[in-house]
């Protein structure tokens, strides 16, 4: 290009500022994932999960963070009255000559009234409530708490790897992971196998009424998912499978439009010489297929078996239609109830699992990159 | 038919017997039963019974249907102009030849293989209004009070646009492939000519790669309308009805409200809608797509 460097900088910049929005998304899951709770709602939102500390007694304790205080006050245990016992944070205007003003509850009505207190700790404005952190199985336990200035504060990155455990004990993850990949496993090899078998009858033989059915074939892809899944979901019905994984693998095991139309295209570009050769040795037409056009077809094998095992992987409505056991849910269904049950609750548990969900999908594409974006070059092109 | 014919017929058939029985299964049968359905009351606890068109007609008269179809169009006709400049412009910059690439393909081409729900969650935590991750951008950026995207009546069908948008990946690596088609030759002409970047975008490029536009645009038309999950699960098809797409009121319908025989009805229309649309395309394509080499 002859203006050279001004474009090259340019086209540096865009790149850049584009891929930081698109990969901003997956930071913050990361981010996340890795945060306690209460961190996860923070305005502003914060990017590095930390954990706080303060000393108490020479020892070092792990705290949340509470509220802030803007005036003075006390913390301070009630005497006497019907809240004899509690701990609490009263600011000085509420506080006149060691009692406290409270609302109580007197029989069906709320009164407020002065009630003697015993004052522990004085707390200055700006100071900063800390919580302890008890381990999940003390939940039900008080936490101690109390208020210290914000210097007091020890801040320390935590990685809050713990989520990614807690994930386990919340929702059946692993369960859920058994038959996600049991769909996946059953549909890749069925699909990859008939497919290729069926296309190569359009291939690679020259039979009656086989370009009118291809045809159909290609056809049927236009007809929308919600056309067919009442009728399937009366088939499957039928067939007592409701409720378990067969309606998310069975169908595809006859083959799939998409594949076969994939491997066709692929199969008449290997050259005819190869295969009469073989017929003139005396091979029978499946001996062609499976001796010399499997093996030849590996890299769109390959992009066939890695669609379907995504399509399997991140189907929803299938699973959500078909499927009414928990026992049989797969991680995309199982993500989506537990979202609905703890959203705005749990996020970083649901980033977790989330991540979790996320991963096994990245690492497959790191690995097979080159087939991934070939296969949707090729699938997009040649249509 | 020869002897010769019979046998490679009777070849033909056997490859193909896997899918022609899981076709008439899992294809055929259910677009046949699905259109008697669509003229029956239907609710899987009964066998069907006959109704004529009577779902049809309640159809015309069903304030949500129309909704979902107003709202379905919103979708795509927002969706397809904005996914083209954005996918073609992205693809254009990655058509470049500068150090790198292979990341910064990757990092465009990844969030189109997320799950459709892990997404969903991730985008409904960026759009939450309090905590949420573009608003507190939007107000660092000086704008004050940014909706509260999914709980807005006007900005839940743009924030799901926008979460489209991200996913685009795929349509991009189809323009990508498209652009490397383009003959360099053709560009070092106009070069030559003096043309400058727009003329060279607008006479050369564009034109070569017209059938992947084409291509994409079908694909966007058959997705866009059958555009579900994401409106599942982020906001359950409200506020007000707001993202109630069309998918989502037919699933509704058939899975919820268990109205098979309405739902089928509703399946119908939106495949005569498709296809027209799709039609419409083709015919405009025809004028205007150029097959280079065919």
């Amino acid at each position: 290009m002859p203006q050279g460097k001004g474009i090259k900088f340019i086209t540096y910049l865009a790149l850049t500022a584009c891929s930081v929005v698109f990969a901003l998304p997956f930071a913050w899951v990361m981010v996340t994932s890795l945060k306690p709770v209460e961190q996860t709602m923070t305005m502003p939102p914060t990017w590095i999960p930390k954990t706080y500390y303060i000393e108490s007694a020479g020892k070092k304790l792990e705290v949340k963070k509470g509220i802030v205080t803007h005036e003075a006050g006390a913390i301070l245990t009630v005497k006497e009255g019907p809240r004899e016992g509690e701990r609490l944070f009263v600011p000085n205007s509420q506080l006149k000559d060691g009692k406290a003003l409270l609302q109580v509850q007197i029989a069906d009505k709320v009164v407020q009234g002065y009630y003697p207190v015993d004052i522990e700790k004085e707390v200055q404005p700006g100071w900063i409530q800390v919580i302890e952190k008890l381990p999940a199985q003390y939940e039900k336990t008080e936490p101690y708490w109390t208020f210290v200035p914000p210097e007091k504060i020890i801040e320390k990155v935590k990685f809050w790897l713990r989520n990614y455990l807690d994930v386990f004990v919340k929702i059946p993850f692993l369960n859920y992971a058994k038959n996600t990949l049991i769909v996946c496993i059953l549909g890749v090899i069925g699909t990859t196998f008939t497919s290729a078998l069926v296309a190569y009858g359009f291939a690679r033989i020259r039979w009656k009424g086989r370009d009118f059915i291809f045809m159909l074939t290609l056809s049927s892809m236009m007809i929308p998912f919600a056309v067919l899944m009442v009728p399937l979901y009366g088939v499957f019905k039928a067939f007592g499978w409701i409720g378990t994984l067969q309606p998310l693998w069975f169908p595809y095991v006859f083959g799939t439009a998409f594949n076969i139309f994939l491997l066709k295209q692929f199969f008449m570009t290997i050259p005819r010489d190869l295969t009469d050769a073989a017929r003139v040795d005396g091979c029978n037409e499946f001996e062609i297929f499976w001796r010399i056009i499997l093996p030849l077809s590996k890299p769109a094998l390959t992009v066939v078996a890695l669609f379907h095992f995504l399509y399997a992987w991140n189907d929803f409505m299938g699973p959500l239609i078909f499927l009414t056991n928990k026992d049989t849910y797969t991680l995309s269904l199982g993500l989506q109830v537990f979202q609905s049950q703890h959203g705005g609750t749990e996020w970083h548990l649901l980033m977790a699992a989330s991540a979790m969900v996320i991963l096994p999908i990245l690492v497959m594409f790191f690995f097979a990159q080159k087939t991934f974006i070939q296969g949707v070059a090729l699938t997009g092109l040649k249509e | 038919m020869t002897k010769e014919e019979k046998r490679e017929f009777i070849k033909g058939i056997l490859f193909t017997s896997p899918w022609l029985i899981g076709f008439s299964i899992f294809v055929i049968y259910p677009v046949v039963a699905s259109f008697c359905y669509s003229f029956c009351y239907y609710s899987v606890i009964q066998p069907p019974r006959f109704i004529g068109l009577l779902n049809y007609k309640d159809l015309l008269t069903d304030p949500i249907f129309w909704k979902s179809l107003w709202n379905t169009f919103y979708f795509v006709i927002f969706m397809i102009p904005l996914g083209f400049v954005a996918s073609l412009s992205l693809a254009m910059l990655l058509n470049t030849k500068v150090r790198g690439m292979a990341f910064y393909r990757m990092i465009f081409f990844v969030p189109s293989l997320v799950p459709m729900v892990a997404g969903s969650i991730l985008w409904m935590w960026i759009f939450n209004g309090e905590y949420g991750l573009l608003n507190n951008f939007l107000i660092k950026m000086g704008i004050p009070n940014p909706p509260n995207w999914l709980m807005d009546v006007n900005f839940a069908k743009p924030a799901i646009i926008i979460m489209s948008l991200w996913g685009l990946g795929q349509t991009i690596v189809i323009y990508l492939a498209g652009l490397q088609d383009v003959p360099v030759a053709l560009i070092e002409a106009a070069d030559l000519d003096g043309a400058n970047w727009f003329d060279k975008l607008w006479n050369i490029t564009i034109p070569m790669i017209s059938p992947v536009i084409y291509f994409n645009v079908i694909m966007a038309i058959i997705g866009g309308f059958q555009i579900f999950s994401q409106a599942y699960i982020m906001t359950g098809g409200g506020p007000q009805r707001s993202t109630t797409f069309y998918a989502l009121y037919l699933y509704q319908t058939a899975f919820e409200d268990l109205r098979m025989g309405y739902a089928s009805a509703m399946a119908w229309i939106l495949f005569v809608v498709i296809l027209i649309l799709t039609m419409l395309v083709q015919r405009i394509s025809k004028e205007s797509v150029y097959y280079h080499g065919g």
